[in-house]
């Protein structure tokens, strides 16, 4: 099942990732680490690159009104910011591979190609870099065309609905995007009208309870099928226009693991993020350098029934003062003798 | 997929391919106009709560009957995918019974085949899918089973593809014929080759 969007998305294997392209994804999957930090980071990105590109978003939330979610995203990096990180960023690997020339084990690291650090033209650039000490600018976010779904705020409005023995909170939001998508033309309505744009949707925690849902509360819910339901019928509509749409949701708190299965079964992409905060990773010397791991559970593969999984198992995050970085591990490296 | 596509639209015209579009489907039931007296969406269980598959057997039956002049022989019904039934409130027991009405009318009746395409993995814990993955299997004459490669992510081998053929007889306690073949997905095309028999490798 391709979206109209679809093309070669796929996570850049470098072996210091500064770009998780989201751009080519249609329904990709985020599930949060414990306390929804970096999870949260992510979902960030997705809407602070959607508003870079000109793209129109789409924020649904329970718990946060969306507009507060979007004061808060990350300030995109520029030009010769970017060549700070990238110098500063080179020194410290010379230095780094300076200091390590007389390994004795893992002679094959030795021979590893000097890392080139090259910022491409602008132009040739695909994502961009933000700064997560900053937020983005108030005139940056007014020429924005953006549409706001908060829970909370619905149900006052519009207390009766026509249900489809799913969620109420689900119905609304099915109902939300639908109406956004018919109403802006992302369907191809009103071809004439204006010029093609994306729209980028983005769901914050989707299966909490805060939505109404008890999948993350009971081993056996109430309503089985709801969020299931919920996603085959986003599926259904990201399949029919121009969108993108990018869902956190908080998996460790999901009992039921067949639903887990069927629900990464309907997404194109699944990623889970493992915060180390809490846990006895935290002190261990091995992930000193890095605050959690990611574990890329499903990525799509054009023309094929089984979905690809990630060539580098070993990915870590690390969150800078600035920069968000994802990373393979060199765990062999670190191993002391 | 780009290679058939024109192919396909000219097969739906001349009426020798009748697609159902779930989620298109799904979608004018849930946020389509009402349905006229007599027009009834195969995914109408879906608005309704219920898990009786009657009115998608229905548009199964009438579809192939209704081309069933003799210029198209030998009907092929494709279902992708059933898994995703049960995720939409369909017990496994309805949908074994839409997979067995459909063997009667498609297979006995107007000598043809079904392929039907499931998702399952070893360490699967969707207790509900593996019963009807089981079943399936039990009553399948050819399995094609494609996954990926035990050790792991290779680009020049994608994956791995068993062909599991039935013995014809279990009177005659013929063995199931198994083949086991690696393949490579290529913009247009995909190529098979033995294990091992990689042209990476060779």
């Amino acid at each position: 099942l391709l979206g109209p969007t679809y093309g070669t998305g796929s996570i850049l294997e470098n072996t210091t990732l500064e770009v998780l392209d989201f751009n080519l994804l249609p329904s990709s999957l985020n599930l949060e680490d414990k306390y929804g930090i970096y999870s949260n980071l992510l979902f960030k990105y997705f809407l602070a690159e959607g508003i870079v590109c000109g793209h129109n978003l789409f924020v649904a939330s329970a718990k946060e009104d969306p507009a507060d979610i979007l004061k808060e995203l990350p300030a995109p990096l520029s030009d010769d910011a970017l060549k700070n990180q990238v110098d500063e960023k080179e020194t410290a690997i010379k230095s780094k591979q300076e200091s390590q020339e007389s390994m004795k084990i893992a002679w094959r690291y030795q021979n590893l190609p000097r890392i080139e650090v090259n910022i491409p033209a602008a132009s040739a650039r695909f994502g961009h870099y933000y700064d997560v000490s900053k937020v983005v600018s108030p005139e940056l976010l007014q020429s924005t065309k953006w549409h706001r779904f908060f829970l909370p705020e619905e149900m006052s409005l519009h207390p009766e609905i026509k249900t489809c023995n799913m969620t109420c909170g689900y119905t609304r939001l099915l109902q939300s995007i639908q109406r956004i998508i018919y109403q802006e033309g992302f369907d191809g309505s009103y071809p004439q009208k204006k010029q093609k744009n994306i729209l980028r949707i983005g769901i914050q925690s989707l299966g909490s309870v805060l939505w109404g849902d008890d999948i993350c509360c009971a081993h056996n819910p109430e309503d089985i099928y709801s969020l299931t339901k919920f996603l085959y019928v986003l599926r259904g509509l990201l399949r029919m226009s121009l969108s993108a749409c990018i869902i956190t949701m908080p998996a460790h708190l999901i009992q039921n693991k067949a639903i887990m299965e069927r629900v990464t079964n309907l997404s194109d992409t699944v990623v889970g993020l493992e915060s180390f905060i809490g846990s006895e990773r935290e002190t261990n010397p091995l992930y000193k350098d890095y605050q959690g791991l990611i574990h890329v559970h499903k990525i799509p593969q054009l023309n094929s029934l089984i979905c690809d999984v990630s060539g580098t198992k070993d990915l870590a995050f690390r969150l800078k003062r600035k920069l968000f970085t994802i990373e393979v591990r060199e765990t062999l490296r670190d191993f002391n003798v | 997929m780009r290679l058939y596509q024109n192919s396909l639209t000219a097969a739906k015209e001349r009426g020798q391919l009748v697609f159902l579009e779930g989620l298109k489907s799904c979608f004018d039931v849930l946020f389509g106009e009402e349905q006229h007296v007599g027009q009834t969406n195969p995914l109408q269980f879906v608005s309704e709560n219920g898990s009786n598959l009657k009115t998608m057997y229905e548009f199964v039956r009438t579809s192939l009957i209704a081309s069933g002049s003799d210029s198209w022989k030998c009907p092929v019904l494709l279902v992708d995918d059933l898994s995703i039934l049960l995720s939409l409130g369909v017990r496994p027991v309805d949908v074994l019974d839409f997979i067995h009405y459909c063997r009667v009318a498609v297979c006995s009746q107007l000598k043809g085949n079904i392929v039907v395409l499931v998702h399952s993995s070893d360490d699967s814990e969707d207790e509900e899918n593996e019963l009807v993955v089981n079943s399936l299997c039990h009553q399948s004459n050819l399995i094609l089973w494609a996954e990926g490669l035990a050790t792991g992510f290779c680009k020049d081998v994608h994956g791995q593809l068993k062909i599991i053929q039935k013995g014809s007889s279990e009177l005659k306690a013929e063995r199931n014929l198994l083949q086991i073949y690696q393949y490579k997905i290529q913009d247009k095309n995909v190529t098979f080759f033995a294990r091992g028999m990689s042209a990476a490798v060779l």
